[in-house]
């Protein structure tokens, strides 16, 4: 839940607070995974370096091809961003060697982390590993908090309210956009390298655009204008398909509903109305 | 000394010619009024100017450097700012936060992920200086789209000054105000003018307004420039006249 948590604010990083919706963040999720897995399985077992090959992976990928989605705006951007989504989909459902394919990358498991003085067990202690990963998530939540306060993160709030303004004031749009995906896409990579290290296992329908779908999903309906509605988002979600999964298979109509109903009426999200309703 | 040096420029769209072969130049410290009726191509012109779209052909240079094919964000950066006719703000921010956000793109605070204290209170301070130049001050924690019209376009103006410009381009400063808000932006801009010595182009219709304000007007129609002059020039000029006055008066 709470890597999940992470991811949607890592999309929300760029989606709420520069103002462009990327269709395919989920790629950069499951890069990130994949990235672990295979440090872990092939390269090392060191932990920090799976997490770190893991935001790597999907930050550079993200900061490549962010050069060529920089230019289009609004449903281009969606469109081309799902488009690059799913090469990366494909490539991780294809090449079985490498990915296992259709069932996913196994065979690896994340490791004690060696501090030289003590080693701290996360593998089999679940406490432990908890407050690992939640170490973690306050370091990126920070990280981005950090940048959103800094005059960088001024000029992405201002490029999200107007463009054209912002261009008029000295900023070169395409590039704040751009560091702002690569950025994006480095956060999310670590989330995903995380939700690997969590499950020992990495799953190319974690790359699928319908992940996409459902990180949108989470900002948008925790309120993507917050920076903490994107956790509450992808809380109610998570609890909502534990609980709904268990009683029907339809699951997804029921969460599809409640979407359309924060969309509606709270157009600021769950987090913006309880915040309004406080005031 | 010119700071801006415009030769011949012509723009097309497919078979429109909107700007036909004007010239213009500005000297520092001056104050040219760009007027004519609708279609003229004034903001085209601006347009030109400002660096929204290159000429199709023609040269513009700004403080002696030739800036024709530079986009938008360079020409801030050596130092030209605009307002647009319809009025260009982030809404959801306060008015301290629209400007400051102008402070620190312009002191080169754009690509910093971190900004320290000394730093923050010098932009704080260029921020209410310049608040204070157009009486904003009271209203600095207010949301700018929450503003009176006059107030909002005042906060642009803010916007522009904060960069520090060479060269204030305003397009139609007082469109859409009425007869007390036109006085105020008047005599701000003229206090810009007069007291601050900035060098500013507008494009205006009012021609109150022209006529108190500007040092040089130049007068647009279909694309070309019909004349410029001193005011007193341009009044007794009988092309611009019958072109233009005429039909006003």
């Amino acid at each position: 839940m709470l890597v999940l948590g992470l991811a949607a604010m890592s999309l929300n990083f760029l989606l709420g607070f520069t103002g462009v919706l990327s269709f395919g963040h989920a790629a950069y999720f499951g890069l990130g995974a994949y990235g672990a897995g295979l440090t872990l399985k092939f390269v090392a077992a060191s932990t920090p370096l799976a997490l770190l090959s893991g935001m790597l992976l999907g930050g550079i990928c993200g900061a490549l091809l962010g050069t060529l989605i920089v230019r289009r705006r609004g449903v281009y951007f969606a469109m081309v961003t799902i488009a690059f989504g799913q090469v990366f989909y494909y490539i991780a459902f294809q090449w079985s060697s490498l990915t296992g394919g259709d069932d996913g990358l196994r065979g690896f498991s994340r490791q004690p982390i060696d501090f030289g003085l003590f080693k701290l067990d996360i593998l089999s202690n679940a406490n432990n590993f908890y407050y690992f990963v939640l170490f973690c998530f306050a370091l990126v939540v920070a990280a981005m908090g950090f940048i959103l306060r800094s005059p960088f993160g001024r000029t992405m709030i201002a490029i999200r309210e107007n463009e054209r303004r912002s261009r008029f004031l000295g900023i070169p749009v395409e590039r704040h956009i751009w560091i702002a995906f690569s950025l994006s896409c480095f956060f999310m990579g670590f989330a995903g390298a995380l939700y690997a290290l969590v499950n020992n296992f990495a799953d190319p329908r974690g790359l699928h655009y319908s992940q996409s779908g459902d990180f949108v999903m989470m900002a948008v309906m925790g309120g993507m204008r917050s920076f903490w509605g994107p956790l509450l988002g992808a809380a109610v979600f998570v609890v909502l398909q534990d609980y709904l999964s268990s009683i029907t298979v339809n699951w997804m109509s029921f969460v599809g509903l409640l979407f359309v109903l924060v969309v509606l009426f709270f157009p600021r999200g769950l987090l913006g109305f309880i915040q309004r309703s406080k005031t | 000394m010119k700071v801006l040096e415009i030769k011949n420029v012509t723009k097309r769209f497919g078979n429109l010619v909107a700007v036909r072969d004007v010239s213009l130049d500005v000297g520092k410290g001056e104050l040219c009024a760009i007027i004519g009726p609708n279609g003229a191509g004034k903001t085209t012109f601006f347009n030109l100017i400002s660096g929204f779209f290159p000429p199709t052909s023609g040269s513009i240079a700004f403080d002696g450097r030739d800036i024709t094919r530079l986009a938008t964000h360079e020409r801030v950066t050596l130092g030209m700012a605009r307002t647009f006719q319809i009025t260009e703000i982030f809404p959801e921010l306060t008015v301290f936060q629209n400007v400051r956000i102008a402070a620190e793109v312009a002191g080169g605070y754009r690509l910093r992920p971190w900004i320290n204290r000394s730093e923050a209170a010098q932009i704080h301070a260029r921020v209410e200086e310049t608040l204070h130049l157009v009486s904003l001050e009271s209203k600095a924690d207010r949301l700018v789209g929450e503003l009176a019209h006059g107030d909002q376009r005042a906060a642009e103006i803010a916007m522009a000054l904060a960069l520090q410009p060479h060269l204030l381009l305003l397009d139609e400063p007082t469109a859409g105000m009425g007869d007390q808000e036109t006085y105020q932006i008047t005599q701000l801009i003229r206090r810009l003018h007069r007291d601050s010595n900035y060098t500013i182009v507008l494009i205006e219709h009012d021609m109150r307004v022209v006529f108190h304000l500007a040092d040089r007007i130049c007068v647009l129609d279909q694309g070309r420039m019909l004349g410029q002059g001193t005011p007193k020039e341009i009044a007794a000029n009988e092309t611009v006249q019958a072109a233009y006055l005429g039909t006003a008066a």
